[in-house]
């Protein structure tokens, strides 16, 4: 049984990703006591899931291990993962929240040994990976998981090779009895940080991500480039595994469109400039990038990058949103069909890979939840009074790059702080 | 906040005669310019400017040019481009509002194939309230001219022929034809109908 010790002065956040463990270690900082529940096996979230961050192009395994450092020294915040929340009852300051948490059937003595995972034999779409390669069904979810514990996929359960990854744990950390439990803690405020996902490409039909194979995502791109991911670092494409030297990136696919997401996600134009580095970095001068885009929206700091994208004579600019894409039988090639609209030009090009910069939307449908938050027409976390004591932070709130997604946690641990606060002046 | 005034000046005088005369012609103005529509165009390769072109020479008050275009007569209405724009403009709705007042004002290019067959099917159809398509289809043959006519109406002898045989085109619609119960009143509306536009149009002082 999960043991959770919480009051009303707990601080509840929901989302184990940059923002809610930013949320969560600002708050548990300032002395507040702090749980932190994360649905999946591992916290990290998308965050976790990028080869590298923009401007600074630096890697963002380093702020994850910062932060997982900061979370292992502070015994205020007490990580559940696998953890949803069911159902809230009561009012600020005095939250009663159901929690449900799904079966590991690996306990803490796991060491991460992987002998579990060498003797299973089934296979899985790769979660980390977006499904681009298969991982075992006893997995760790990512080289730097926290809490570093593997899982046994519940569609091993009753399957030989569950009872064989049980015989080959030396640490008897597999328990396949284990339940699904329910828990109810009392907590003063709560965090919503549930980020995001990407947008469904398939629905953007004329662009055909569901029947062209060199047509990829650009979180599907970003783990192409991860050296620990699918193709091992390299850009290759789906269709044949032959490396893509000449790119092109569609920006606005999903985004800024009444038939899709009507908001403008705002990070994709800078991912996209930040992805034609990873293009140079892979060929120097003989690749090509090609940006077909309605407008540049890389918003102040990033005017920098912009620029500085820009000289590259690699990188081409096409002002454009591209009507839509076929393939060349041969080649496997997709073409690209459109208007340039500085000159109204029309254009047929073929490239070796496509690239769709693909739009942010709220990871949850907050109107199932049946919780009673104020959400705005795009699906995002409006901070408005009537939420009383619970808060949106990162992207929960707005489609923001990382950057401003933890400053958005750290408002939202000073909102909450003050509602414990308020709790216990109360209760003196 | 945007400036009134200010918003006013740049907005100039053609876009607001087309906001104001145009059917759908207020939307001109929400279009962002990204060219999905005359991307995705199939006849797109044969105008002279793509509706996206055409939204931007209005705001830019290229009155004679916009209204003299044969490109808004080539629309097809397959609505690719409403169903892509991502402002949900109704692109095919604008290019007939243009056609439609561009020939209201006696500017559309002379001799444009399309708007002669809309004339004709005009004429033939608000006389009676039906479609005569013999007369019609005949008024076509010799659009452009005796031998013209006299050529094509052999080379469709066959499928003329045949329709008489399944009665699906009777002869005797030549005398006179179908209409509708009453042509009279018919008339009225359209006269009614008319009247109106006219009032609104010369209402539009720029």
């Amino acid at each position: 049984m999960t043991d959770v010790v919480a009051t009303n002065q707990t601080i509840l956040v929901v989302g184990g990703g940059i923002s809610g463990m930013t949320a969560a270690l600002e708050a548990a900082e300032c002395g507040k006591d702090v749980i932190l529940i994360e649905k999946n096996p591992s916290l990290g979230g998308r965050v976790s899931q990028l080869y590298k961050y923009f401007p600074k192009m630096c890697h963002p395994t380093c702020g994850l291990e910062i932060n997982l450092r900061r979370i292992k020294a502070n015994q205020k915040v007490r990580v559940l993962t696998m953890a949803e929340v069911a159902s809230i009852t009561g009012d600020t300051g005095n939250y009663s929240v159901n929690i449900k948490v799904s079966p590991r059937y690996v306990t803490e003595n796991c060491t991460a040994c992987g002998d579990c995972r060498d003797v299973v034999e089934a296979e899985f779409d790769d979660e980390h990976n977006y499904g681009l390669k298969k991982r075992k069904g006893a997995y760790l979810p990512f080289f730097m998981a926290y809490p570093q514990h593997y899982v046994v996929d519940p569609r091993l359960i009753g399957t030989a090779d569950a009872d064989k990854a049980k015989s080959a744990c030396k640490s008897n950390a597999i328990d396949l009895d284990m339940q699904e439990e329910s828990l109810t803690i009392n907590v003063g405020a709560i965090i919503w940080a549930t980020g995001w996902k990407p947008f469904d490409a398939q629905k953007i039909q004329a662009y055909g991500y569901d029947r062209i194979p060199n047509v990829i995502t650009s979180v599907e791109f970003e783990r192409m480039m991860d050296p620990t991911g699918p193709t091992g670092g390299k850009i290759l494409r789906p269709s044949d595994g032959k490396e893509a030297k000449d790119i092109a990136f569609i920006q606005c696919a999903g985004s800024r469109d009444r038939n899709y997401l009507k908001h403008c996600s705002r990070i994709c134009c800078t991912a996209t400039l930040k992805q034609t580095t990873y293009v140079r970095e892979q060929y120097a001068d003989e690749g090509k990038s090609t940006i077909y885009y309605i407008d540049i929206r890389a918003i102040d700091r990033f005017e920098d990058l912009y620029h500085k994208i820009k000289a590259d004579k690699t990188v081409f600019f096409l002002k454009s949103k591209v009507a839509n894409i076929t393939q060349d039988k041969a080649t496997a090639n997709p073409i690209l069909h459109g208007v340039n609209t500085e000159g109204y030009k029309r254009y047929t090009n073929s490239h070796e890979l496509v690239v769709l910069a693909i739009g942010m939307e709220p990871s949850i449908d907050f109107n199932q939840l049946g919780v009673n938050l104020t959400i705005n027409e795009h699906g995002f976390i409006e901070n408005d009074p009537s939420n009383g004591g619970m808060f949106g932070a990162g992207v929960a709130t707005d489609a923001l790059d990382v950057n401003r997604a933890v400053q958005s946690a750290t408002a939202s641990a000073l909102r909450a702080i003050q509602v414990v606060n308020q709790v216990a002046t109360a209760e003196g | 906040m945007s400036n009134p005034v200010t918003v006013e000046k740049y907005r100039n005088n053609f876009l607001r005669e087309v906001e104001a005369n145009v059917e759908e012609g207020d939307w001109v103005k929400r279009c962002m310019q990204c060219g999905v529509c005359s991307g995705s165009c199939p006849l797109g390769p044969h105008w002279e400017h793509p509706p996206q072109e055409l939204f931007m020479m209005i705001r830019a008050g290229k009155r004679d040019e916009v209204l003299g275009s044969s490109s808004m007569w080539m629309c097809t209405s397959c609505y690719n481009c409403i169903a892509r724009c991502p402002r949900e403009l109704p692109i095919t709705h604008i290019m007939h509002g243009l056609a439609h007042y561009a020939k209201r004002l006696g500017l559309s290019p002379k001799n444009q194939q399309t708007k002669k067959f809309a004339q004709k099917f005009w004429d033939n159809l608000s006389k009676k309230g039906r479609v005569n398509e013999l007369k019609l289809g005949l008024s076509l043959y010799f659009m452009n001219g005796f031998m013209e006519g006299v050529k094509m109406s052999l080379k469709m002898q066959k499928v003329g022929l045949g329709m008489l045989k399944t009665k699906r085109m009777s002869p005797f619609e030549m005398l006179g034809g179908h209409g509708c119960k009453d042509s009279k009143g018919l008339q009225a509306i359209l006269n009614k109908a008319r009247e109106i536009e006219e009032a609104k149009i010369s209402k539009f002082q720029g």
